[in-house]
């Protein structure tokens, strides 16, 4: 293989791990206050068509980027009154949620579909970027890729660092002693779900604005589900979240590099990749997973109701 | 003379619950197509006029009920033991590829009453099949069957496409990815324009399904585990046995949605044949509690709504997924218990009960 | 060891508080003093108030009547943050910690304006060394043995600027040479003027380290004495009372006296609880057909675990379970069921009644085979509801609840005798009952009693498992004691009495043969 090939796919790797990254990282602190969110699918489907729409009329990236943190953080808001209020079924809840997001951004993102938008582009780093092999990969993305390791790094300050995230994370665990020892629990999982969906909004707005310049419907062909597998993958460690994102992407981006070459291997059995990975890569460490799994979460994922 | 009080309060309380749901549902929905410049009223009045207004449109209902049934099947039974299937689309597609392999191998000139037993055991089995892995991890303990069948279904979205792309493909047509015809012995005759015998095969389904769950022991047992597992377990029910059966028989029901579907409607495999029945079986499950009686009148609806939603981007330049949006807030009102439906009944139930002096 | 009282002052101080849930009284007119510089243990078997009073002083309930008082003024405790901030720390029996966390992280939680982490692990360590509690900040308390985690509750709630120390039953997760440890810290906190009350119902460690003494019973303070001149048979005279009430006739003589074979055996059995420590050691004893071997114990001795070893749910780590006189091969609870065993579980509602099912459901539950002979397509509707209508009939004395109520519905006393209803029914050779009349008023009490004896005459082994002396003398033939996971007596009925017993259970008494 040239080295051509090999570069262009850890490139590809890069840019496309970013949207799995950050939804999988807002979904790593709801987690870890003991709620699952099945539905952060339609998150970034919402996160995706609003940024994208407002991209398209304002001409900045950045208010549709605002706009798509915003939307996706509202939007999985949601969940706070049935889960928390009425106790509904997480699982089943989360899949709602991923329907009504399909189809607000398939509503509201109509006109936008085939529209041209000024995305974001490359944001070459100067000088860095010459570095010969590693420049053109880690220094000729665009923002929101640059910002992923700090994000990493200020989740995990926020949850490891803070009296807000101890007391999220006592939630997660355990939320009774949480209560006794004096915090709100509910007031922390809204919150909880307030953060994570304002990343899966920016993930998708990465999604439409720097991935595909574009907005089609169902545009992020199952990455929600993929960031949900990828937080069990890193055990819910905000830190761990980066370099299980870069594996996913790296099967999407091989995907694309066999197919640019049409190589000999079926394309379909490569999409496969990622959705087979994941599962087989659940299973492998679930052990360690469940060790690691906050305590509050185990009776969703275990008992019949998951409630 | 049975009494037939309790069962006009059930289906008192139950029509009036779902009722009011709908109506909040179709409020917020309105305000939803009123914010971006669609008059509500002429949505709603498409989708009426396009289904229950229209000859085509109204048995075009019942050519989506079909699939609907038995995928919302699909998702019901093992959701009495307390399991949740999403992988109802994963598993109609591998049953429509395990039949259509099956009628490629045995080849068109096979007679109707072989092509079809054979078709429904191979649309089962392939569906089966698929849920297979996902039962065997759960009852093991190792994974959640939630997060397995769902990545599971992007991977049979792909098989399908390998197949029908390559080893499957009819080399006739070369700009489209399809596979050749199936001979007429394997292609479900109709009943009444495209409404097909799997309609019958639907209704066998939801009516054996019934009476498993609520006539039979293994219905009694599933029941129980669904309602205390743990109590279930220290009684001896054997619950690994179950999770694996009933997802077996959950992803067999699945298979044959898709095997309706490509025996009957399409006539070959084609990729991406499924508008998400599997999903809006999930949807239908749920609204209907997983009871095979509700999941009639439930599907029925939901099939309505979808009907409808495939002429609104013809009649109101609507994408068709706009109406997940209207079946979203259904099923968050339904799964908020919002009017405790529960609660009522066992009220009204316990009230008729009481007038009548206490009997036991 | 015994320091007398002192002339500390009191700080904290409750006068005729009462607490009363409906017409139960669980606490009434209670009058406690704690001093700096005491030990003050509060004593008494289960029900008799401790806990409620606990809670209390924490916070969590607010009393019917009377006050409770802090450095000589009346004070409302309103939440467990307002005794937090009284000085008032308490130290469950299920610690309040969380053990995915840090020792650090957990103090940090309960510590309003905790400071940075190093300020903290400072804080901790400097309290640990000054108290001899040896506890290591960064330490995982997941990987802690009980004994430590206790630590780190005491240096939780001393970080937290507690005064008074209560502590509800301490010794009840420790190993012994853990315990003398607790003792030892005691020792430190009461000669630097903390106020330690604990709460116990074990005589020997109220010997071992308390200066002041208060006696329960039933919801009032039976007695309050310092430590100097009280010896075990007096704190047993005062926990037990001198007489039964005579609410059970002596039933004992009326049956037969012959007894057949054994219907179950443990020889030597042990057993791990789920986190891995001693549940049962070296336990031995014989149910003979025909016969109630009446079994002894605090809550959470060990007696717990009798069911599920039963039932094949749990395996023993050593020795064996024989039913009738086979030592089973990988038993499970369908096959144990088979056999003729029948158990009323502690937590009838959690562990068996499915809440969803009807009353006419549930009945037949761990049956459902012998209602349906075809294999399995239609129920014999018929004889379903009348055994099932048969059944309540011989459980309940009045107003059994309807066949078609939802058993989510029941209230605890009708569920419990559903649950009793359903097995006796079974005609088991073995049944195993935890707390059988718990939440049954009187008359209905007594029918579960003489439903259980019906069987018994007719050859049925019961293996008998309460709290209540009373009953238990009443309706047993042999006693087996239960203290800490050992059989520590095993004796006919007839040869022993409710104050031997109940020192054998308190873990206090001499050796029977």
């Amino acid at each position: 293989m040239s080295t051509g090939f090999v570069e262009g796919w850890l490139a590809g790797t890069i840019q496309a791990s970013a949207p799995i990254f950050y939804a999988a990282l807002g979904e790593t602190v709801v987690e870890r206050s003991g709620l699952i969110n099945l539905g952060v699918e339609g998150t970034m489907l919402v996160g995706a068509s609003s940024s994208f729409a407002v991209t398209s009329l304002t001409g900045s990236p950045v208010a549709g980027l605002a706009t798509g943190a915003l939307a996706g953080a509202l939007f999985n808001l949601i969940l706070a009154p049935l889960v928390l209020w009425r106790r509904a079924n997480q699982l089943a809840c989360g899949l709602a949620l991923m329907f009504l997001g399909a189809g607000l951004s398939a509503f509201y993102g109509q006109s936008f579909v085939g529209a041209p938008v000024n995305g974001f582009d490359v944001v070459p780093i100067p000088f860095l970027e010459t570095i010969p092999f590693a420049g053109p990969i880690l220094f000729q993305q665009d923002a929101l890729v640059y910002f992923m390791a700090p994000s990493a790094v200020l989740v995990w300050w926020l949850l490891a660092r803070t009296r807000w995230g101890l007391q999220l994370r006592a939630v997660g665990e355990d939320r009774l002693v949480a209560f006794a020892a004096g915090t709100r629990p509910h007031l922390l999982r809204v919150q909880a779900l307030l953060l994570g969906g304002l990343f899966a909004g920016v993930a998708g707005a990465h999604l439409s604005l720097a991935i595909a310049h574009s907005w089609t419907e169902g545009l992020t062909a199952g990455r929600g589900f993929i960031a949900v597998s990828l937080v069990i993958f890193a055990a819910w460690s905000p830190l761990r979240v980066l370099p299980g994102a870069l594996l996913f992407g790296g099967a999407l981006a091989l995907q694309i590099q066999l197919q640019a070459r049409g190589a000999a291997v079926s394309p379909f059995l490569l999409d496969m990749l990622p959705y087979l990975m994941t599962l087989v890569v659940l299973v492998l460490l679930r052990k360690s997973s469940r060790g690691r799994m906050p305590e509050g979460l185990k009776e969703v994922f275990e008992s019949p109701k998951g409630s | 003379m049975t009494d037939l009080r309790p069962g006009l309060v059930r289906f008192g309380v139950r029509t009036l619950t779902l009722g009011s749901s709908i109506i909040v549902a179709l409020v917020l929905f309105s305000l939803v197509l009123a914010t971006a410049g669609k008059n509500p009223f002429d949505t709603y009045a498409s989708l009426v006029g396009s289904t229950l207004g229209n000859g085509f449109g109204f048995s075009e209902i019942f050519v989506k009920l079909i699939p609907l049934l038995f995928t919302a099947l699909a998702v019901a039974l093992p959701a009495r033991l307390g399991l949740v299937n999403v992988g109802g689309e994963g598993q109609l597609n591998v049953g429509a590829l395990g039949a259509a392999v099956a009628a490629l191998t045995l080849g068109p000139h096979v007679p109707l009453w072989v092509g079809i037993p054979v078709s429904v055991v191979f649309g089962m089995l392939g569906g089966a099949l698929w849920a297979l892995v996902p039962a065997w991890l759960r009852a093991r303990g190792w994974l959640n069957e939630t997060i397995s069948t769902l990545l599971l279904n992007y991977v049979a979205l792909r098989l399908v496409d390998f197949f029908v792309y390559g080893p499957l493909r009819d080399p006739g047509s070369a700009n489209v990815p399809q596979t050749v015809e199936f001979g007429a012995g394997w292609l479900w005759p109709g009943l009444v324009g495209r409404i097909h015998i799997g309609l019958l095969l639907g209704l066998a389904a939801l009516a054996v399904v019934a009476v498993v769950l609520n006539r039979t022991r293994w219905g009694f047992e599933i029941r129980a585990i669904g309602g205390n597992a743990l109590a279930a377990q220290r009684h001896g029910l054997p619950l690994s046995r179950y999770i694996v059966l009933v997802l077996l028989a959950g992803g067999a029901l699945a298979g044959l949605a898709g095997t309706g579907e490509i025996m009957a409607i399409q006539g070959r495999l084609r990729p991406h044949f499924s508008p998400d029945y599997g999903y809006m079986g999930f949807l239908v499950a749920w609204l209907a509690g997983h009871k095979p009686l509700r999941i009639l009148i439930l599907g029925f609806l939901v099939a309505l709504v979808a009907t409808g939603g495939d002429s609104l981007q013809l009649d109101q330049g609507l994408p068709s997924a706009t109406v997940n949006i209207f079946m979203a807030l259904i099923l968050f009102m339904v799964l908020a218990d919002t009017w405790r439906p529960d609660r009522l009944e066992e009220r009204w139930l316990a009230r008729l009960g009481a007038r009548e002096g206490g009997a036991a | 060891m015994s320091v007398s009282a002192g002339a500390g002052q009191i700080l904290l101080e409750t006068r005729a508080l009462s607490k009363h849930f409906g017409t139960l009284k669980a606490n009434d007119g209670i009058d406690l003093a704690v001093r700096a510089g005491e030990i003050h243990a509060v004593l008494g078997e289960n029900g008799a108030g401790k806990s409620t009073l606990m809670k209390l002083l924490y916070g969590y309930y607010q009393p019917t009547s009377g006050e409770v008082l802090i450095d000589g003024r009346p004070v409302v405790l309103e939440s467990p943050r307002r005794g937090r901030a009284f000085g008032i720390g308490m130290v469950f029996q299920n610690f309040t910690l969380i053990p995915a966390f840090r020792v650090w992280e957990n103090v940090a939680l309960f510590l309003e304006g905790a400071g940075d982490k190093g300020q903290l692990v400072r804080k901790i360590t400097d309290l640990s060394r000054s108290y001899g509690l040896n506890v290591n900040p960064l330490a995982l308390v997941r990987d802690l043995p009980m004994g430590d985690r206790q630590k780190v509750e005491i240096v939780k709630i001393l970080a937290a600027g507690a005064r008074v120390l209560i502590f509800d039953e301490p010794t009840s997760v420790l190993a012994p040479h853990e315990a003398e440890n607790l003792f030892v810290v005691f020792d430190r906190l009461r000669s630097e003027g903390y106020a330690v009350l604990f709460i116990s119902h074990k005589m020997t460690e109220v010997l071992r380290c308390a200066d002041r003494v208060t006696v329960l019973r039933k919801g009032r303070v039976a007695a309050s004495l310092p430590r100097e001149g009280l010896d075990r048979h007096g704190l047993v005279n005062l926990l037990v009372g001198q007489e039964s009430e005579g609410e059970w006739e002596e039933v004992g003589a009326r049956r037969s006296s012959s007894r057949g074979t054994a219907v179950l055996e443990f020889v030597n059995v042990s057993c791990l609880t789920d986190d891995g420590r001693p549940g049962l050691e070296g336990v031995s004893f014989t149910v003979l057909n025909g016969e109630v071997l009446g079994v002894a114990a605090v809550s959470g001795n060990g007696q717990e675990f009798l069911g599920d070893l039963v039932l094949g749910l749990r395996q023993p780590t050593g020795g064996s379970v024989f039913l009738e006189g086979v030592d089973r091969d990988r038993p499970t609870p369908r096959k144990t069921l088979a056999s003729g065993v029948a158990v009323l579980p502690e937590d009838p509602l959690r562990q068996g009644t499915i809440g969803t099912f009807t009353v006419k459901e549930n009945l037949i539950l761990g049956r459902q085979n012998d209602y349906w002979t075809d294999g399995g397509w239609t129920p014999d509707r018929s004889r379903w509801a009348h055994d099932a209508q048969a059944s309540l009939m011989e459980a309940f004395v009045q107003s059994p609840p309807r066949l078609e109520a939802r058993a989510g519905d029941l209230s605890g006393g009708n569920l419990q005798r559903v649950v009793i209803a359903r097995e006796l029914r079974r005609s088991p050779r073995l049944f195993v009952s935890y707390y059988l009349t718990r939440g049954l008023d009187l008359s209905n009490a007594r029918a579960a009693r003489d439903l259980v004896l019906d069987h018994v005459d007719k050859g049925m082994g019961a293996l008998f498992v309460s709290e209540d002396l009373d009953e238990l003398f009443a309706i047993s033939d042999r006693l087996l004691v239960i203290h800490a996971g050992k059989a520590v007596g095993l004796f006919p009925t007839k040869q022993t009495t409710q104050q031997e017993v109940g020192l054998l259970m308190t873990g206090a008494g001499g050796s029977h043969d």
